[in-house]
């Protein structure tokens, strides 16, 4: 059994109906995933898309697994730049573990390809998308922009 | 935020860390191996890091892969760290509009 490659859990105070919301939602991605809206009729074998506010896609997949408010499985597929689509795809998985009055979410992210040029990027994203998620469902405020996004 | 600075207040604690950073996704046995700490310190460890959040698991069979997850460091940096940079980034954009007005405006 291979190990996954990467692992990151944040524990946030909220429900895991409201989490999967956060999750599934353009909505809400638009205001923690940097701009961007997911978009999926979220059935098992449906293609998801998360779209750039420029219109441009960010990745696209395949729902794999889908049984809410616990687990989501996708196929990840970066479509942005041509060294990273003309890799194959990754997974991801979430999972959402109930803890008292908050919920544990686990985010692995494997099956990366031999030699993948993907792999380095995430570990610099995963991090502030799940920190940017937990402050926006704790707050209700997004994030400020990250290194104040715009100073030139 | 209390118990991930309480977690990483401690040598042994930030070695481990320090151990999953040069290789992630390791078992109790392989952190255990070439570390001084006994098995049960080691254990004693994990666990605290783990409830700080600071380690993620996952099951892989009958054994448990350890993960280092920066998250909650970011979480940290995010919420209260970055605010002192956003205050000195402001400053300079200040600065920068000033020097960049012309002379009978200043």
């Amino acid at each position: 059994m291979t190990r996954p490659d990467f692992v990151y859990a944040i524990q946030i105070a909220t429900t895991p109906e409201r989490l999967w919301e956060a999750l599934t939602s353009a909505e809400f991605t638009s205001r923690y995933w940097h701009g961007r809206r997911v978009a999926s009729t979220w059935r098992k074998g449906d293609p998801v898309v998360m779209t750039r506010s420029d219109g441009g896609a960010d990745f696209e997949g395949e729902i794999l697994e889908v049984d809410p408010p616990r687990r989501l499985v996708f196929r990840f597929h970066v479509q942005d730049g041509a060294a990273m689509q003309a890799e194959g795809p990754s997974r991801v998985t979430y999972d959402l573990k109930p803890e008292g009055s908050t919920v544990r979410l686990t985010v692995t992210h494997d099956e990366f390809p031999e030699g993948s040029a993907v792999h380095a990027g995430i570990s610099q994203g995963w991090p502030g998308i799940l920190s940017g998620l937990k402050t926006l469902l704790e707050t209700g405020r997004p994030m400020p922009a990250a290194a104040a996004a715009g100073c030139d | 935020m209390d118990n991930v600075f309480k977690a990483l207040a401690d040598a042994s604690r930030r070695l481990l860390l320090d151990r999953l950073f040069v290789r992630n996704g390791q078992t109790l046995g392989e952190l255990c191996a070439d570390l001084e700490m006994t098995r049960q310190a080691v254990t004693k460890h994990l666990a605290i890091l783990e409830d700080a959040g600071l380690v993620a698991t996952v099951r892989r069979g009958r054994e448990k892969l350890h993960y280092l997850n920066p998250v909650p460091i970011r979480d940290i940096q995010d919420r209260w760290i970055a605010k002192f940079e956003r205050n000195r980034l402001d400053a300079l954009n200040d600065l920068k509009r000033r020097l960049e007005k012309p002379d009978d405006q200043a």
